[in-house]
């Protein structure tokens, strides 16, 4: 089991009645590595994550986890994986030491090792002091913290993290990054989803770009900047905000990339930025629009995603309105 | 393998136990509800009571283990917890084994004081061997049929109006209020197509005295039910995580 890959899926096709949800992808993730799914809503993350922790079946395509068929040897997987679900669900009559204890009963910790295991988890996640608080109780991010806590008391050798940060404010999301950043320290494989670009960026060794159920790229996050850094970008900020005029745009430039990025900027994708500057400033002027600034942008990763991706970053901001739907 | 399902379960049951016992659901349908209409029988008619507690037993089985079923299922389905059970390296059945169990362990409870308390205040004396062969039985049935109902649905309210209607059945037709062998031809075949059925006749046995032949029936009988019961909710379960 030493050198096999900690994930591999070939082929994973779902759908949901006539809704495919993910259509034929393929990956592989490495022992010891952070692996992210970026993706805009509805792209299919969670149900990639189901379907190799073993909470769906896949319409079709094979998936194994640590060279483990997950269609016959899930109950051995499930000894060696921990799942933190999009949704912090824990039991919100029991405290936050006592929902720890029962996961630790529920997945075997020998019961010489559990409470010892639970103070050291809670104490690793900066919730000792509330150790005796109720769920319910607890703030977002520490329900957070303490869901995430709660997947590693079996001490597993692979990590699912369902958009860990979604939701949190800055600070809290920031202590979250940086506990998960420890754990591949300490060896854990850890497969996570985001819509947060800086997420994928600051965490992944490696990040695939997912859209409407298909991978798009699989890369180092440099290596999917350096796909941006093909082509120029350059950015215009307006002293006031004009959607009909970005469409005008887009036609005018048939061959380039015009993207909104804020209400009074946008971004243009590709051309020689000499030819860009003129028709940018030239039909501006025709429009009565006042340029304000005019940049060229060192690609991030949110380029190289509206590169490949052909969206606009504005579609991974929105605010998810929370399913708390468990079935599936 | 065993090992881990058998922990599963009873953590699981523990941990229910301590979570949803005293939700406001389990307490209206199931301690409330079976004590009000207990109450009810006994005020309006204290002498023709004790021909009337087997059904009452019976019924308070049926309502106690039902509405904990409510409770320890639905709960944790709305919440998407049911899934962290799911995620450990236990069976499905087990998982469901567990919510079960919960549901008849609170029954139990709500039948071994309701039976104790009014056989005290009457001076009753039933067969406890007999009481036992039919309660236990009883108890993981009607928890199996609740549990049968709830996986198909997903809030607590949901759960708790699709369980009256079997209830309400079972409690008109199967001899709890007025005895089977008093109804027309018709509705008796009905009434032994319900589990409830043996359930009274068995604890009329235990109460007013009868052959142990005859008690045995009845709990094999509901066995028999509960494997009905069970087996479809199994598989309404798998079917959520498909
Ligand atoms: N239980 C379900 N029943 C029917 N359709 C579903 C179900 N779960 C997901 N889908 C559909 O499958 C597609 C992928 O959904 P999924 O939840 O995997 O996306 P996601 O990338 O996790 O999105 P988000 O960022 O919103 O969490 C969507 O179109 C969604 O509507
Ligand atoms: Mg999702």
């Amino acid at each position: 089991m030493n050198n096999q890959k900690a994930i591999q899926v070939s082929g994973l096709t779902k759908y949901y009645g006539e809704t495919l949800a993910v259509d034929h992808i393929s990956f592989e993730v490495e022992k010891g590595e952070i692996f992210g799914f970026l993706g805009p809503n509805g792209a299919g993350k969670t149900t990639t994550i189901r379907t190799i922790t073993g909470l769906s079946k896949p319409t079709s395509g094979e998936v194994s986890v640590l060279g483990l068929e997950v269609s016959s040897k899930i109950l051995e997987i499930k000894k060696h994986i921990g799942v933190v679900p999009e949704i912090s669900n824990l039991y919100d009559e029991l405290s936050a030491f006592d929902n720890l204890l029962f996961m630790a009963q529920l997945f075997g910790v020998p019961r010489s090792q559990r409470r010892k295991r639970v103070e050291a988890l809670l104490k690793m996640f900066g919730l000792f002091e509330r150790k005796n608080s109720l769920f319910r109780t607890l703030s977002r991010g520490m329900k957070r913290s303490l869901t995430i806590a709660s997947a590693l008391v079996h001490e597993p050798q692979i990590l699912f993290l369902d958009e860990p940060t979604a939701g949190l404010d800055v600070l809290a999301a920031h202590s979250l990054r940086n506990l998960i950043h420890n754990l591949r320290e300490q060896g854990i494989t850890i497969f996570l989803t985001t819509h947060y670009l800086e997420e994928a960026d600051f965490l992944c060794d490696r990040v695939a770009i997912l859209l409407r159920g298909k991978i798009l790229k699989v890369g180092t996050p440099d290596s999917l900047k350096a796909v941006a850094e093909e082509e120029s970008i350059i950015e215009f900020s307006f002293k006031k905000g004009d959607y009909q005029f970005v469409k005008d745009l887009s036609q005018r430039l048939p061959e380039l990339k015009v993207v909104p990025v804020e209400e009074t900027k946008i971004r243009i994708y590709g051309g020689i930025p000499s030819f860009v500057f003129q028709s940018v400033l030239e039909f501006s002027k025709e429009k009565g629009l006042e340029v304000l600034s005019v940049n060229s942008i060192k690609p991030t990763l949110e380029d190289a995603f509206i590169k490949i991706t052909g969206l606009s970053p504005t579609v991974m901001r929105v605010e998810k309105e929370k399913r708390t739907n468990a079935s599936g | 393998m065993r090992r881990d399902n058998l922990r599963a379960i009873f953590y699981i049951v523990l941990k229910d136990m301590r979570t949803y016992y005293l939700k406001p659901p389990a307490i209206s349908w199931g301690i409330a509800f079976p004590v009000v209409w207990i109450l009810a029988f006994y005020l309006r008619n204290p002498k023709s009571f004790e021909e009337l507690l087997p059904g009452l037993v019976a019924m308070t089985i049926l309502f106690s283990t039902t509405a904990a079923e409510a409770v320890v299922i639905n709960f944790e389905l709305r919440l998407g917890s049911l899934e962290r059970l799911l995620l450990a390296p236990v069976s499905l059945p087990a998982v469901l084994l567990g919510k079960i169990l919960g549901g008849a362990l609170f029954g139990l409870l709500m039948t071994t004081v309701v039976t104790t308390g009014s056989a005290i205040i009457l001076g009753a004396h039933p067969q406890v061997l007999y009481l036992i062969l039919i309660v236990l039985p009883s108890l993981f049935t009607f928890a199996a049929l609740g549990a049968l109902l709830c996986v198909s649905v997903k809030e607590v309210f949901e759960a708790q109006t699709l369980l009256n209607l079997p209830r309400f059945v079972m409690i008109f037709l199967c001899g709890v209020v007025y005895p089977v062998s008093a109804m027309p031809k018709a509705l008796q075949y009905i009434a032994y197509l319900m589990p409830l059925t043996y359930t009274v006749e068995g604890l009329r046995y235990s109460f007013t005295g009868g052959s142990i032949y005859s008690v045995l029936i009845d709990a094999l009988v509901l066995v028999g039910f509960s494997l009905i019961f069970i087996y479809p909710a199994f598989g309404l379960l798998r079917r959520k995580f498909e």
